[in-house]
């Protein structure tokens, strides 16, 4: 079941096309990457998906409802360029958010209450936003953005001017929104947290929609046959069991162990390789090596520019 | 309560509780009350009795200088360097020195003082040493000082408006023109102050970086109209607190101080009405002296003045003309990343409002002129300019078109500025030009 449908998107700006017929589908209470490079268009995407713009053609879908004014309150937004006012207290500052989003006064009081005290910040609450530093602020915008308990969280770059530590906290929030029933767009260009958190991506670049599916699935089809074999033992004979069928890629010793990168030309059976080398050298580990979102982003994107510009 | 109110409410309060807003409350009506109150005490410091030593070595003026209640003239037959010397032991305030040389025409005349005294002092000293040479030189040439006095001539010029339904009505034309002129000054003030404010609200909202998480909760144009309305009533507020103020520190102090002048022109008034029932003719000189009262000419006409119905006028074009300029200032707001590039775009906006100020002055010369009517029937100058003529009467087509014209005029710019600001609070890091702000308005919809 998708909770989020937008079928054939496109915008035009005065200078440049922000979308070009992009589609995606959101299916409920999974994490989505929305990944590009900047300038790609995802925050125009996820500007129309938050109702700020309207988009020149396609449709979109909540819960298999068009999209329309009154599903604001059932979406949370941080944007990327997010910011507080700086004079207001912290406390009145997020009642006044949450009752834009339609919450009443003393019930986001309650919830306020309850998110405060889970992050530690309660005696935070008659301060003003410019006593803050920066990592204090982004934990009151966060809470902010899911007070309301939005069925669908949309996150811009929610890690970027997160120390450790918050990046750490706020991982943790996500995925447990998820476990909760949340329903999680998290568009980013940051890659290593993608492998980590999103089920599904969808890989924009220059307007266009170039990739999309299961994470797990995307790095499969892009894989190369390579494993990555851990043992103890002579490093000529382990070479010369691979003589046919493998490609020994590269290999580093780390103390009494060598770890070897071996790409399978005839069979992708990790069985047969064990077979060949196990006479051989005693074998401490078997992996396959999958390629990370960052190696399908660059290589995707590349190869899109490549087509267009060549 | 709707979104609207509620971003309504955040702009009012956010502005009410901070303490500059309290400090400008506060000191406005004692700055207000102390510009009309001090000229007043300064005159009645000045009330003192100076005892005023003459030394007329001319003998020109012996006994001819006349005293008053606050001036005493006391003839001293000492020499002028013997005067000086004892002055701190006399209880002189100061010394007159008229020379000799006065009689060649030489009219150079000293005063020693220990405390400044008054202008009012020292004009009255002038003008008794001015009054006397004068009467010196009519009689020198043989010309009847009385004769002269009777010469002079005073005109009391009541304007009157005469209806076409033949009705006749005293009129006050400077009175009619300072009221429309005050209320002029306030919208004008009140545009450029709150308009001021509506767009630094919007340059902060943008350079903080909420903008965005408000306008995925609430539309762009509630957010604009939000801020607008809640910067109106902040200012209503405020104004409504001065008036208040104001007219409780004029009004005590002025009681305290001052209400002997109250008492003065209540009389006049009373003798006034008990001689006229006597009938014009037998009317007597202090009457038409009276008659001719600057006081009483104003009171005659503040009540000719339907104030009603002007006050409503007021109302509208001060609401009116703040949201035209309003929107425009939240435009200018939305469209810049900091207030040091507002000023290109803050040209077009304060050109007609500074304008229609200018033109409010020249139109107290000719108020029924086509000058007169073209301005206060064009929407950015008809708020300040119609408020100058209003008191003066306006033919009523004349005021329906002003008013038809300027509700669709902060309509128009209202619709034009939503446009430019919903696309311009999401722009950064980018210098705008007009062009672009055209392109904005042409392309989105």
């Amino acid at each position: 079941m998708n909770l989020l449908l937008a079928e054939h998107i496109e915008k035009q700006y005065a200078h440049h096309k922000a979308l070009d017929d992009v589609s995606i589908a959101v299916q409920k209470q999974s994490v989505f990457g929305l990944l590009g490079p900047n300038g790609a268009g995802k925050t125009t995407l996820i500007r129309i998906i938050n109702q700020i713009t309207a988009p020149d053609k396609g449709e979109l879908f909540f819960n298999g409802e068009k999209l329309q004014a009154k599903h604001v309150s059932q979406i949370g937004y941080l944007p990327e360029e997010r910011g507080l006012y700086k004079k207001m207290k912290v406390g009145e500052q997020a009642l006044y958010l949450a009752q834009l989003k339609g919450m009443k006064k003393s019930e986001a009081r309650e919830k306020l209450k309850i998110w405060f005290k889970r992050f530690d910040i309660y005696n935070w609450w008659d301060k003003k936003v410019e006593e803050l530093s920066k990592g204090m602020a982004q934990k009151i915008q966060f809470i902010t953005t899911v007070l309301h308990q939005p069925q669908l969280l949309i996150l811009d770059e929610p890690f970027s001017g997160f120390d450790p530590i918050n990046t750490n906290l706020l991982k943790e929030e996500i995925l447990k929104l998820r476990e909760e029933g949340t329903t999680i767009i998290f568009s980013t260009h940051n890659m290593e947290s993608v492998e980590a958190i999103c089920d599904h991506i969808a890989l924009i670049n220059q307007s266009k929609k170039i990739l999309d599916g299961n994470v797990r699935e995307i790095r499969n089809s892009f894989k190369k046959n390579i494993f990555e074999i851990t043992f103890k033992g002579n490093l000529i004979a382990f070479t010369n069991a691979l003589w046919t069928g493998y490609e020994l890629l590269n290999t580093k010793s780390d103390g009494d162990y060598t770890i070897a990168q071996v790409k399978t030309l005839s069979s992708n059976n990790p069985n047969e390789l064990l077979k060949s080398v196990l006479p051989e050298v005693e074998v401490h580990g078997l992996q396959e090596i999958l390629p990370s979102m960052n190696e399908i982003f660059i290589s995707k994107i590349k190869e899109q520019n490549h087509l267009q510009h060549g | 309560m709707g979104k609207i109110g509620i971003i309504i409410q955040r702009e009012y309060f956010s502005r009410v509780k901070k303490k500059s807003f309290i400090i400008m409350t506060v000191l406005g009506p004692v700055l207000m009350a102390a510009i009309m109150i001090v000229p007043l005490w300064i005159a009645m410091q000045d009330k003192t009795v100076q005892r005023i030593q003459v030394i007329d070595d001319s003998g020109l003026f012996q006994n001819l200088l006349q005293s008053d209640e606050y001036n005493q003239f006391d003839f001293t037959p000492i020499n002028i360097f013997t005067a000086k010397e004892n002055f701190y032991s006399t209880d002189y305030n100061v010394i007159l020195y008229i020379p000799p040389s006065i009689i060649k025409g030489n009219y150079n005349v000293q005063l020693f003082y220990k405390k400044q005294p008054g202008v009012s002092t020292e004009m009255f000293i002038r003008s008794q040493l001015e009054e006397r040479i004068t009467d010196m030189k009519l009689f020198a040439n043989k010309i009847d000082v009385e004769l002269i006095k009777k010469t002079k001539t005073k005109i009391n010029l009541s304007t009157n408006k005469i209806e076409e339904d033949g009705k006749s009505t005293q009129t006050s034309t400077a009175v009619n023109m300072f009221i429309g002129f005050v209320g002029a000054i306030l919208i004008y003030i009140f545009i450029f102050l709150y308009g001021v404010q509506v767009m630094r609200g919007v340059i902060e909202e943008k350079t903080n970086r909420i903008v965005e998480v408000i306008i995925s909760s609430v539309r762009p144009f509630q957010l604009m109209m939000g801020k607008i309305v809640g910067i109106a009533l902040v200012g209503l507020t405020q104004f409504l607190l001065w008036t208040i103020l104001t007219f409780t520190i004029y009004t005590v102090t002025y009681t305290v101080f001052l209400g002997k002048i109250d008492n003065n022109i209540e009389q006049i008034e009373k003798i006034k009405q008990s001689q006229l029932e006597k009938g014009p003719f037998n009317a007597p000189e202090e009457i038409k002296k009276m008659d001719s009262s600057e006081v009483i000419q104003i009171m005659r006409g503040l009540k000719q003045i339907d104030f009603v119905a002007l006050f409503l006028c007021f109302v509208f074009y001060f609401i009116a003309g703040y949201l035209l300029y309003g929107a425009l200032f939240a435009a200018i707001g939305s469209a810049v990343d900091n207030e040091a590039d507002t000023q290109q775009f803050m040209l077009p906006v304060t050109v007609p409002l500074i304008l229609s100020f200018v033109v409010a002055q020249s139109i107290m010369q000719n108020p029924e002129g086509s000058l007169s009517f073209w301005f206060s029937v064009i929407p950015f100058t008809s708020p300040v300019v119609m408020m100058v003529r209003l008191p003066l009467g306006v033919p009523v087509w004349q005021l329906a078109t002003s008013m038809i014209l300027l509700a669709a005029g902060f309509i128009a710019t209202t619709w034009l500025a939503g446009k430019i600001y919903r696309t311009g609070i999401l722009m950064y890091g980018k210098k705008i030009t007009y062009s672009e702000i055209f392109k904005w308005l042409r392309f989105n919809s």
